[in-house]
């Protein structure tokens, strides 16, 4: 542990305690018992930040700090979910297809080259709009990650090729190992370090997306999510109005929770390439 | 001869991508519960009270006509083959009745096409050059400034930076108007400048995130390629640095820039939606977001089906031009 802080790059450490940060904002601040913040009128509305509500009350009664924890929890579980789906299943594809190969693999990557082409936005548009007012959050991450398999397939393929000419993979198929012992010991241990800069990238992009379909009004009305919050205070007219500790605090959170996930993963991946000495 | 082969394989592809990318969103909505003649006829009843059944009957039929959905699954899709993707007709959109939706989608497409091919090029070019200052001479300071700044805009997605901007030189500055107020164009000076200034803000919000991202991705492929043994060599034998950086640096990290463009394509379009939107810029993006809000169905059908066959094409192109630019590639 010690070894590893002297040697990470500033930018992996940065990223990595704005990412535990806000982990522990969404996982561990969010369930010190407080009064459920999303209630219009229970409380008095348009009230500056006091000790009382930490950044104050919307304009229609709801606490804004308790609201953001509850935002970032909400952001940060549909990443996971759309980032586990997608890894597994684009992991999955890319390994059959660079194994295999043949007429599968071209008729594997054609789809898979299809998913990456398509502009995603407008066809998660269509997507959530025809499911509009009965939507869910894990409906919503279902149809996120119908976009988020087809990148890292493509490059767990290409990575695949590659080992398959490396020289211990050899060694092991001639040692009398099957194709599946093969690829579970000795490529998924490769795959895997790919995987998780690959998920914490796929993270990021899910809550991206999610909070564009909530700019659009097409993520579910009551799900407290940090694009709904930004999207409710613009409805609002909070701009307008300058509630400044309306409309900033999801804006500043998205912003260093975005700049933190990306400093960790190309810190992880500096780091990881150092490691392998190149 | 390699070269028609590499050609006619890239044409295959090229169609096969439009192809299952329009199945795939025409299916989809045949998939949810959802009718849309139903929800329309719905609406029209709580607005105007409850119709005569025969008349019910008719404009079922009628809409069902419209919105492409008579006859089975098969002779529907043929059909929107045929009509959508060949001719590019979608039927009469819903929002402005009887206007085609094709002729609202031309009207607003050249913004969008505008706003994101100026702004993907300069940032393509700016930030490449940027990326290659910084990644040739990495030990400088000023290269560690220039990549910290791109490393700190990049991830910010495309419509908070939109909001931001919005927020600091339309609220606050107030140098821009708050939305895009785009005169009608008979082609005088007030319709170019009201273009121009309700441009800025949306342009520099793509900018901004475009140079970040080739600005990250040029420095590292630029640093890795001046470590190489040839750039070495290079400067044993004595060559300036600035011919060192153009002849061999830059040259050999510039390809895999190219490729790159193509496959941004995408994500710029996504971007340009959602930065059109929040400055209601009059482009695909605010039209997408109006069909959505009426339940414009056929709006939204064409303009994504308008949107797979363009990326797609730019992508082609791009891949065409690259045998030329790499003399190395052999049309595998």
């Amino acid at each position: 542990m010690k070894k590893f802080w002297k040697n990470a790059p500033l930018r992996l450490k940065l990223g990595l305690i704005i990412t535990i940060f806000f982990l522990i904002l969404g996982f561990v601040v969010y369930f010190i018992p407080h009064a459920d913040p999303f209630p219009n009128n229970i409380r008095f509305k348009n009230l500056p930040p006091s000790s009382e509500h930490f950044f104050g009350t919307t304009s229609q009664g709801q606490d804004i700090f308790w609201l953001l924890i509850e935002a970032i929890h909400n952001s940060l579980t549909i990443g996971f979910i759309v980032a586990l789906i997608g890894t597994v299943v684009g992991v999955m594809v890319g390994l059959i297809s660079g194994f295999v190969g043949g007429a599968l693999d071209r008729i594997l990557m054609l789809i898979t080259d299809t998913f990456v082409v398509i502009p995603s936005l407008p066809v998660l548009i269509m997507m959530t709009s025809l499911m509009k007012g009965s939507s869910t959050v894990l409906l919503l991450a279902l149809v996120l990650a119908v976009f988020a398999w087809a990148w890292p397939s493509r490059q767990i393929r290409s990575m695949a090729l590659t080992m398959k000419e490396r020289d211990f993979i050899h060694t092991a198929w001639f040692s009398g190992e099957g194709t599946i012992q093969t690829v579970v010991t000795e490529i998924l241990p490769f795959a895997l370090t790919w995987s998780l800069s690959n998920f914490m990238n796929a993270t990021l992009n899910a809550i991206a997306s999610e909070s564009g379909l909530a700019v659009l009004g097409l993520s579910p009305g009551n799900l407290v999510s940090l694009g709904n919050m930004i999207q409710w205070a613009r409805n609002y007219n909070a701009i307008m109005m300058g509630r400044w500790n309306w409309i900033l605090p999801p804006i500043l959170a998205t912003i260093i929770l975005f700049v933190g996930l990306f400093m960790l993963i190309t810190g992880y991946n500096d780091y990881m390439s150092m490691k392998r000495g190149r | 001869m390699k070269f028609w082969k590499y050609l006619s394989l890239r044409l295959v592809t090229w169609a096969l991508t439009i192809l299952i990318g329009v199945t795939f969103v025409f299916f989809i909505p045949r998939m949810f519960p959802s009718d849309p003649v139903e929800a329309m006829i719905g609406q029209m009843q709580a607005r105007s009270g409850q119709m005569d059944p025969a008349a019910k009957e008719a404009l079922r039929t009628s809409l069902r006509v419209q919105f492409g959905l008579e006859g089975s699954l098969i002779s529907q899709y043929l059909t929107f083959l045929w009509k959508g993707l060949l001719h590019f007709d979608f039927g009469p959109s819903l929002m402005s009745y009887p206007t085609p939706c094709t002729e609202i989608i031309a009207r607003n497409l050249p913004y969008t096409v505008g706003l994101s091919m100026i702004t993907t090029i300069f940032a393509w070019l700016i930030g490449n050059f940027i990326g290659l200052l910084a990644g040739f001479r990495k030990n400088k300071t000023s290269s560690k400034i220039l990549e910290a700044i791109a490393i700190f805009i990049y991830p910010i997605p495309y419509f908070i930076l939109a909001l931001v901007l919005q927020i600091i030189f339309a609220y606050i500055l107030g140098w821009f108007p708050l939305q895009a107020t785009i005169q009608y164009n008979n082609g005088t000076m007030a319709f170019v400048t009201s273009l121009l200034r309700s441009s800025v803000l949306p342009a520099l919000s793509i900018l901004l995130l475009g140079t970040g991202w080739w600005i990250i991705s040029m420095k590292s492929l630029s640093s890795t390629t001046s470590e190489e043994d040839f750039v070495l060599y290079a400067r044993y034998r004595g060559l300036s640095e600035g011919r060192i950086g153009y002849q061999y640096v830059f040259r050999n990290s510039i390809l895999t820039q190219i490729t790159a463009l193509a496959m941004s394509l995408g994500g710029v379009f996504n971007g340009s939606i959602m930065t059109e939107i929040i400055f209601g810029y009059p482009g695909v993006g605010t039209l997408i977001q109006g069909a959505i809000l009426q339940s414009d169905y056929n709006m939204i059908l064409g303009c994504i089906t308008i949107s797979i066959v363009a990326i797609a094409t730019c992508t082609l192109i791009a891949d065409l031009i690259y045998p030329f630019i790499d003399p190395r590639i052999r049309y595998s």
